[in-house]
């Protein structure tokens, strides 16, 4: 059986006090990134629990791919299952060192079933320089880091991340994200990431399950779940997408070349010693204008030739407007309804999308 | 004050048996009990810090006369074992054993519920996820985190049962080398007015007891473990 395959089945209800309910009867995809995503207390790290066996409930059934995890009378308890667990913060041993902590699982994984090993994931996460200190001597961003690395080190065949960067500040966290991306890339490990920022799941997710009141509304892939006009990812922060593409090592007045020449952007770069090379950007739709001809004396870079695909004018004074690009990708262009009759756009029109460098700061 | 007879050093004895062995006992009795307590969410949790607690407000006299009821030859676990063709247990070292381990079982429960409430689920959780099953994380995680916790309960619980006196005048009485404690004996010396013997006693348990306290005190304060 191939990874793509991997299922996770659940079914379960969990009764948490007299008010809250979960209750799950879904067969989950288990690849890539999935990420768990609703608002605070609507289940998602009680779903991550049941999952990890930290929550018991009676006649829950878990499967994960042909293993069985919870069904009857059978109960495979968590240090059986070979999950990796990351919390918000505070999990690492405070009596032990990084070293210790990372060879905690390490050492207690059976040697056959070790995929990943000390140099390779101390290095994708960037702590080879830590080990021997005491845990109180980390920051923030390195014990998750740690955390991560531990998780990893049991080779695990699912890891389940619960909101691993809540706790952490903003500038942390930007430094953390690449670390992540790359470590769901590299590790090959499925990850199911509890996360309620759109941002994160944006930059992270590959589908994305969406909860609500204790309920699994629905099962999407990232790009599907983005196309819908009113998608839960745009609750917070208004309407987004994602463009994936090639990120060029050419290095022009700090701007580096993303995406294929039909269809190409200039990013900025703001860490010059990243070097990755596929990424994702995440914008705004309200980052997106709209013009009918090529801009020539404008401030901003980037442009791109799209062609209108719908419209969606609900939104009363503003509309938003559903472009697809020379290479397929779809682009969300945040304009006022005023625009829309004045520019007489309708699907079909083709147009060019004008977004600013700064909404591309990965 | 006069040199230690071999009466004092058979009561010393038996004192320093009767204190190690309840010890001993306790920190595994007390540790899934008190782990329980820390972080069971189940209504009955009430109900066992309830009992837990009753010897720290029960006469010792009310337990001694219970015990006795129970350990005796006609009592359910006395008249059991005596259908066994084993001995009962009233007016023996095994009987009060039983009976110190009950009376201290508060000061061993105690600061481990507090150590182990302190550490919290989580570290624990995190272990299970590593792969460590229970007496692996038992073992690598709750104890070296909660070392504090079992220290104090330990020394608490040595020095309580070293205090014992009621429970063990009602249920063992004072049998030289079997349930004559150094209490008893002190008991017996002040009765035959024989006040030299029973200052000497009383003045190396006020001593013992004084460092003991002292002792753990320093550590509550070392280890933020609080206490009964």
């Amino acid at each position: 059986m191939s990874e793509q395959d991997l299922t996770l089945r659940i079914r379960a209800n969990l009764r948490l006090g007299s008010d809250f309910e979960l209750a799950v009867d879904h067969e989950l995809p288990v690849s890539g990134v999935t990420a768990l995503f609703g608002r605070s207390g609507c289940g998602k790290t009680s779903l991550l629990r049941l999952i990890a066996g930290l929550e018991r409930v009676r006649d829950a059934e878990i499967r994960f791919g042909d293993q069985v995890w919870q069904q009857d009378g059978n109960f495979q308890p968590l240090h059986k299952r070979r999950i990796g667990l990351v919390f918000q913060e505070h999990s690492l041993l405070p009596h032990l060192s990084v070293r210790q902590n990372l060879l905690y699982g390490y050492q207690r994984t059976p040697t056959g079933l070790k995929r990943l090993h000390p140099p390779e994931v101390t290095a994708m996460l960037g702590i080879d320089d830590l080990m021997d200190r005491r845990i109180d001597q980390l920051s923030g961003g390195q014990r998750q880091r740690v955390s991560l690395g531990r998780a990893l080190l049991i080779s695990p065949q699912l890891l389940l991340l619960d909101e691993p960067m809540a706790a952490l500040d903003k500038e942390t966290k930007r430094d953390l994200m690449p670390f992540l991306e790359r470590m769901a890339v590299e590790s090959k490990v499925p990850i199911i990431m509890v996360s309620h920022s759109p941002t994160e799941v944006g930059r992270l997710a590959d589908q994305v399950i969406f909860m609500e009141d204790g309920r699994i509304n629905r099962i999407d892939s990232l790009r599907d779940s983005l196309a819908k006009p009113d998608s839960p990812l745009f609750n917070f922060a208004g309407a987004a997408f994602i463009l994936e593409g090639e990120l060029g090592q050419t290095n022009i007045d700090g701007f580096r070349p993303f995406g294929p020449p039909e269809a190409r952007l200039w990013v900025p770069l703001f860490d010059a010693s990243d070097h990755s090379t596929s990424t994702r950007l995440r914008i705004q739709a309200k980052d997106v204008s709209l013009s009918l001809v090529e801009q020539q004396h404008i401030s901003i870079q980037n442009q791109l030739p799209v062609t209108i695909e719908r419209i969606d004018s609900s939104g009363g004074y503003s509309a938003v407007v559903a472009c697809r690009t020379g290479d397929g990708q779809l682009i969300l262009a945040e304009v006022t309804s005023r625009a829309v009759r004045q520019l007489q756009l309708e699907p079909g029109k083709a147009a060019y999308a004008l977004i600013k460098s700064m909404a591309l700061l990965p | 004050m006069g040199a230690l007879g071999p009466a004092e050093w058979q009561a010393i004895d038996v004192t320093v048996r009767l204190c190690l062995y309840t010890t001993l006992i306790l920190m595994l009795l007390a540790t899934p009990i008190a782990w329980w307590l820390a972080h069971s969410r189940s209504r009955f949790k009430v109900v066992v810090q309830s009992v837990v607690a009753l010897p720290l407000v029960l006469p010792p006299t009310v337990l001694g006369f219970y015990l006795l009821i129970a350990l005796g030859p006609r009592g359910l676990i006395g008249g059991s074992l005596e259908q066994l063709g084993l001995n009962h247990l009233a007016f023996s070292f095994e009987g009060i054993l039983i009976a110190s381990v009950i009376y201290s079982l508060p000061f061993a429960v105690q600061p481990l519920t507090e150590a182990f409430r302190n550490i919290g689920r989580r570290p624990v959780e995190v272990a299970s996820s590593l792969g460590a099953g229970a007496l692996d994380r038992f073992r690598t995680v709750i104890f070296p985190l909660s070392r504090g916790g079992y220290i104090v309960a330990a020394t608490l619980t040595f020095a309580h049962t070293l205090g014992e006196f009621g429970v063990i005048l009602m249920l063992g009485g004072s049998i030289p080398g079997e349930t004559r404690v150094l209490s008893v004996l002190i008991y017996d010396h002040a009765e035959a007015m024989n006040y030299e013997a029973a200052h000497s006693l009383s003045l190396m348990i006020l001593v013992f007891a004084f460092f003991t306290l002292f002792a753990v005190y320093s550590m509550n304060r070392r280890f933020g473990v609080s206490r009964v």
